[in-house]
């Protein structure tokens, strides 16, 4: 069971969006980094970076984050998280950072990668940049540029789908048994 | 893959994709090292123990910044100033240990098979720090992860290990890995360190140093130990570093991008030599480097998971 709430278009369109919204909130990109969660905030991230640079004509530097090792969840897991790598080959002291992900949920590993970022450095600011914010936060976060807003039931479940990663672009709700609440879209 | 096992005791019944996945996941810990801050929260709670009733230097302060850095308490407990000295049995101390909870034990000792028995006698996960002359899997699969490092894949690689084989649990542990992951190991040392039978473990073994530096891709020297020129094994450390020293002289016949291993720690002048163990192909200090994130990874996979 599934609906499809956004397709490739639509997906692009709100991308270009959120890049002309950060540099109208920060005012162009000076001191800008962007910083990509896992698997899918990558490549949204990259594709931020482009579109900033296409605007602006500056390149703004682009790091990759794993949160794995700063989840709260580990022990409740019943297999390994795989833990991928986190590289930021650039000092985050006094940058804005952007942290992008695909979809906001519970705030849950926002919560992670905000204590990660710290441990790289201390950031001017942090902002967030989602695709999808699905509701039900279980902690007090919330993003600054939204792709779309997609209220959703605990028992549904949101994904995002990626050229790079799964070979089509679109975002679709699934109907998802409660036990497996609270895994990927944290 | 879902890592199930309660301990590392060796890495002789590690087939390839265990030892692959194990690899995989130390590359995510390298960065922990290379941060201003290094430390995750990751096994924040938990409880390691270094049990060492051998000396060490690397491998113990390795585990215990590994431990640190995954922000456990780590608590090191060596045979002096312990109640060993008072004759304590091992299973009283493991016992004593896990009855405080312990989740990791950690444990170096001169009888091999101490880390098998200690791991059938507490539930906290054991990991072999080096078992007598048995097994020292830590050590041989951050040797692999420092190969895979610089030469990408393992497979077809050809490895010459020089010295004391028979009395190295360095030496078997990397055999062993190195036979799953499908790589061509050659044993060389003098004919009276090379332990009877040795071609059963799937390597072939020769006496002649010189005629195996030609086509080594990695050699891997191994610490002589001076005792042995006690016990009459060899003639003299001087005629041991004449034929068996690995020196530049001998490199010159090696391949241009042959790469030098130790576990150390080394004997310079002895087994090799103080320009070769700091020279341009020695990977001596990355091996210490990868350890600490070998071991983090191993610490990391142990205790995560239900149930513990």
């Amino acid at each position: 069971m599934k609906s499809e709430v956004m397709d490739e278009v639509a997906i692009d369109r709100a991308l270009t969006r959120i890049a002309h919204e950060i540099l109208e909130r920060n005012k162009g990109c000076r001191d800008l980094v962007l910083v990509g969660i896992r698997t899918r905030g990558i490549h949204l991230a990259r594709r931020l970076a482009e579109k900033l640079g296409a605007i602006e004509g500056e390149s703004v530097p682009l790091g990759v984050m794993d949160v794995t090792l700063y989840r709260d969840d580990l022990r409740r897991r019943p297999d390994h998280p795989r833990v991928e790598r986190t590289e930021i080959p650039f000092p985050l002291t006094d940058k804005r950072v952007i942290l992008v992900d695909d979809v906001l949920y519970t705030g849950r590993t926002i919560r992670a990668a905000l204590d990660n970022l710290m441990d790289f450095g201390r950031p001017r600011s942090i902002q967030l940049a989602v695709l999808v914010d699905r509701g039900h936060r279980e902690l007090p976060i919330r993003a600054d540029y939204v792709g779309r807003n997609v209220p959703t039931a605990a028992q549904e479940s949101v994904k995002v789908r990626l050229r790079e990663v799964d070979g089509i672009e679109q975002v679709v709700i699934l109907e998802r048994p409660e036990s497996q609440r609270g895994g990927r879209e944290a | 893959m879902t890592f199930t096992r309660k301990d590392i005791l060796g890495t002789q019944d590690m087939n390839a994709s265990e030892i692959t996945y194990i690899l995989e996941a130390t590359e995510s810990f390298i960065e922990v090292s290379t941060r201003e801050v290094k430390k995750v929260p990751t096994l924040r709670g938990k409880t390691i123990i270094n049990l060492f009733y051998e000396p060490s230097t690397r491998t113990r302060t390795s585990f215990e910044i590994a431990g640190k850095r995954l922000s456990a308490d780590v608590i090191n407990v060596s045979n002096s100033g312990s109640s060993v000295a008072k004759g304590e049995s091992l299973k009283d101390t493991a016992l004593t240990l896990a009855a405080m909870a312990a989740d990791v034990i950690v444990i170096r000792h001169p009888a091999s098979g101490a880390p098998h028995f200690l791991a059938r006698h507490v539930p906290s996960a054991v990991i072999n720090g080096g078992d007598g002359t048995h097994e020292h899997p830590t050590q041989a699969l951050l040797d692999l992860f420092t190969i895979r490092q610089r030469k990408g894949a393992l497979a077809g690689l050809r490895v010459s290990i020089i010295g004391d084989i028979a009395h190295s649990r360095v030496a078997r542990s990397n055999i062993f890995a190195m036979r799953a992951m499908d790589m061509d190991v050659r044993v060389c040392g003098p004919a009276s360190l090379l332990p009877m039978h040795v071609e059963a473990l799937g390597v072939r073994a020769c006496t002649d140093l010189d005629a195996t530096i030609g086509d080594a891709d990695i050699i891997m020297v191994l610490r002589l130990q001076l005792e042995r020129q006690e016990k009459g094994l060899i003639p003299s450390l001087r005629e041991y570093s004449q034929l068996y020293g690995l020196n530049l002289k001998r490199l010159e016949q090696a391949k241009p991008d042959v790469l030098i291993m130790h576990p150390g720690p080394i004997n310079r002048g002895v087994e090799i030599a103080p320009e070769v163990a700091e020279g341009p192909y020695s990977l001596i200090l990355d091996q210490v480097a990868n350890g600490v994130a070998l071991r983090m990874a191993l610490l990391y996979l142990l205790t995560g998971g239900p149930g513990l």
